[in-house]
């Protein structure tokens, strides 16, 4: 008896096409060849609809975050890794242990099937290196616009230690601000990849999960008042949100700011102000005064905390500002950028 | 306004066709620049302008401001 | 120390602003001629250095922001209604006000609008985009406006017919002269900008400064070198010694730089040209030759230079000459906002008005 087969023979796909998306044949194909195989988890392996996690009592820390990067290959590492790390990150500033960890991509048709197994690999390294494990997904393909871009969203589940509690609130006047690697790394990074803006550099993208640092703080000094990762908007906005929100002051100083020579070098060239360029593998750090000491120690002895430096104190203002001393001598505000910083000619 | 900085001409890039170019660092990363407007070589510290170098940096006047700078310190002392 | 080590030495900073105070025995009012000197001067609080006497007075800006509105509008009018249209600018234009929109807006709305390092750029996406036109908004002063003229030098060399520049390029001298000419000016010196005048050379500064008795310190942009040439220019006013000090000299020539100066002749001539919050004036711009008037985007969309100049009231020019404060003019804080700027005081971050918008 002959079945019906299709004349046409099966290709080997290069391309995503937007049957990759549509939960039918293809969508499947990706799950089976390229997702499953990397990800591979007791959680995911239980092939539910939703994953199912036990969690044990006490408060969960729950957080979502976009990446749009372009390019989606970058010195340092790749869209995939930094989706991972971003929102590992995120968790790790409430003082949350990572644990689970969502993954949603948006593709443009056309996008190489080869592009996205490398970066669906660095999602999985990125995961593997911070302990979490991938247990949800989706993917949908959107028409092609220029056939080169992928969007993940990625959100994150850990758990509260019950001795945690971080809140800018808790930020007092005499409070030592501590940041843990250098800055401006991850934007001067991809800016350099730019057309006509760009330039060759030796700098990479500083992304990198931060759990080291983290739970070698958290265990040691529990009085720490708040961690943040300011990655996009810099340090001065994240500054200035903490500012705002604890009703103080902040006041850093220009020389005490780790920065490589190339980065300030490129913010030269451009006219930006390294204090509004990305981040992301760095975290600022809030401990009262008299901890400074102890825990730059410990930050430089973890893992990625090298090139901690205490860059500035929390000071009483009724204006809530951020303030920079210059090496020069003077002191300037520390504005909020309204938009992406441009940059100059003049 | 006009944004101008100086950095060493590390290669001049022989090409015929476009402009005459030279690799450039500027203290940690490289750019290429257009030298058609000055006479430079390898070595030189140039002041660059949007994609131009407008000036080659003159080290002797450099060392003239420099010592004026110091005069004007020794006054106070 | 390197060079610039040097030129942000606290050392030498503090040195300088302990002669300033030593030599000053009068209030003199000091003129800064660009934005770049007025960001440095902000950023690194040199005001608050200086001894009580002597106050700064920011003076044309940068050509960023003296970029009239209605030039702004021509480039979004010719990227959103010509979908072949490219627009090649530097960053700064993005944000800065037409008098509907500003670029970034038009970009939003679907206008093809690039940013570029060099204009050199815009030559570069020409040629690799044959099919599509590729608009240079060309703004800058003398630094600027000769990398601009390279462009259609070598355009034309090339036979490339797909580019052209809208420009906005503007003279210093031109400006100071009209400012020092007006009857109640009452700034006692000024600092030439470096950058412009190592492309210019110094024999304008030479000229005006003999003209109208006012000692011209051609001046720098590291905090040091900003301490050094007021410090030379007070020294100048209290010896009254009415010439030109290059204290700006590792950089800047005597005689600028005639290559730069040749390609600009071959390209541009003198024309009347608009300044943003201070209007009209004579031989203070560039414009393209006629020999090269296939590069000029005006003429190759037929538009009519629209020239409505509402001077509105903005008192820039007052402010400028160092006889009003941003307070005293009508539209501060209303009509005239960092939003909504009528003039280019108020447009960028660092010119007066917005600056005393900001702590007001
Ligand atoms: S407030 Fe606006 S209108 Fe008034 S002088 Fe300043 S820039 Fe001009």
């Amino acid at each position: 008896m002959n079945t019906i087969t299709c004349p046409i023979p099966v290709q080997e796909r290069e391309h995503i096409q937007l049957a990759h998306g549509g939960g039918g044949k293809l969508t499947q194909e990706l799950i089976e060849t390229i997702f499953y195989p990397a990800f591979k988890n007791d959680i995911l392996e239980q092939e539910h609809d939703s994953a199912q996690i036990a969690m044990p009592g006490g408060r969960i820390a729950f957080t979502t975050d976009s990446f749009v990067v372009d390019p989606v290959f970058f010195p340092g590492g790749d869209i995939g890794e930094l989706a991972v790390n971003g929102t590992v990150n995120d968790l790790l500033c409430s003082g949350a242990v990572p644990q689970y960890i969502s993954v949603g991509f948006i593709i443009e048709e056309g996008f190489a099937i080869n592009d996205l197994k490398k970066i669906v690999q660095s999602i999985a390294d990125a995961a593997r290196k911070a302990n979490v494990k991938i247990v949800t997904g989706d993917t949908k393909v959107i028409e092609r616009i220029h056939g080169n871009q992928i969007y993940i969203n990625t959100s994150g589940i850990g758990s509260i230690p019950e001795s945690v509690a971080l809140s800018p609130k808790n930020v007092k006047h005499g409070d030592s601000v501590i940041v843990t690697g250098r800055i401006g790394e991850h934007g001067i990074c991809v800016l350099s990849t730019r057309n006509s803006l760009g330039f060759e550099t030796d700098i990479k993208s500083d992304t990198r999960s931060l759990n080291e640092i983290v739970r070698n703080l958290l265990k040691d000094i529990p009085q720490t008042r708040v961690l943040r990762d300011p990655t996009r908007g810099g340090l001065s906005s994240t500054l200035n949100e903490i500012a705002h929100t604890a009703g103080a002051g902040i006041e850093i100083n220009e020389e005490a700011l780790p920065i490589s020579k190339g980065v300030e070098s490129a913010c030269e060239l451009l006219g930006l102000d390294p204090l509004y360029i990305a981040n992301e593998g760095i975290l600022l750090v809030f401990v009262p005064g008299e901890y400074e000491k102890q825990a730059l120690e410990i930050i430089r002895n973890s893992e990625h905390g090298a090139d901690a430096m205490p860059i500035g104190k929390v000071i009483p203002d009724p204006a809530h500002r951020v303030y920079l001393q210059s090496a020069f001598g003077g002191k300037r505000v520390v504005e909020v950028l309204s938009g992406e910083q441009l940059p100059r000619i003049c | 306004m006009c944004l101008a900085i100086p950095g060493k001409i590390i290669e001049i890039i022989e090409s015929d066709d476009f402009l005459q170019e030279a690799l450039v660092d500027f203290g940690g990363i490289r750019k290429n620049i257009c030298i058609a407007w000055i006479d430079a070589t390898e070595g030189d510290y140039v002041l660059a302008h949007a994609g131009m170098a407008i000036s080659v940096i003159d080290e002797q006047e450099a060392e003239l401001t420099r010592q004026a700078l110091i005069a004007v310190g020794d006054l106070e002392q | 120390m390197n060079q610039k080590e040097i030129y942000r030495d606290a050392n030498y900073g503090k040195q300088l602003v302990t002669a300033i105070r030593k030599i000053t025995t009068r209030p003199w009012k000091i003129m800064d001629t660009c934005g770049g000197q007025t960001h440095a001067i902000a950023r690194y609080r040199i005001e608050e250095m200086l001894p009580p006497e002597i106050s700064l007075i920011h003076g044309p800006g940068c050509p960023v922001c003296v970029t009239p509105a209605d030039t702004i509008d021509t480039a979004i009018e010719l990227a959103l209604n010509n979908k072949n249209v490219i627009i090649s600018t530097f960053g700064d234009m993005m944000r800065v006000p037409g008098s509907k929109y500003d670029l970034l807006t038009a970009k939003s709305l679907g206008a093809d609008i690039r940013i570029i390092y060099s204009p050199l750029d815009a030559l570069k996406t020409a040629m690799e985009n044959p099919s599509r036109e590729v608009i240079l908004f060309a703004i800058g002063f003398e630094t600027t406006a000769p990398v601009h003229a390279q462009v259609v030098y070598e355009s034309s060399k090339r036979k490339i017919r797909n580019l052209s520049l809208l420009t906005s390029l503007f003279a210093v001298p031109p400006v100071l002269e009209h400012l020092f000419a007006l009857p109640d000016f009452s700034v006692d010196g000024l600092l030439a900008a470096g950058h412009v005048c190592s492309i210019t050379g110094l024999s304008d500064y030479h000229r005006l400064s003999r003209n109208y008795q006012i000692p011209i310190s051609v001046t720098g942009f590291e905090p040091v070198d900003i301490l050094y040439g007021i410090y030379t220019n007070i020294r100048q006013l209290e010896e009254a010694d009415y010439s030109v000090c290059n204290a700006y000299s590792r950089m800047v020539p005597e005689e600028g730089n005639p290559k730069a100066r040749l390609v600009l002749d071959e390209i541009f001539e003198p024309s009347v040209q608009n300044w943003r919050g201070l209007g009209s004036l004579p031989a203070s711009g560039f414009k393209i030759k006629e020999k090269y008037k296939s590069f000029d985007t005006l003429k190759r969309y037929s538009i009519k230079n629209k020239c409505l100049i509402k001077d509105d009231g903005c008192i820039a020019g007052e402010i400028m000459k160092g006889i009003a404060k941003p307070v005293n003019c009508p539209h501060f804080g209303k009509a005239c906002r960092p939003e909504s700027p009528l003039g280019a005081a108020m447009v960028s971050s660092e010119g007066v008005c917005a600056a005393y918008y900001k702590y007001k």
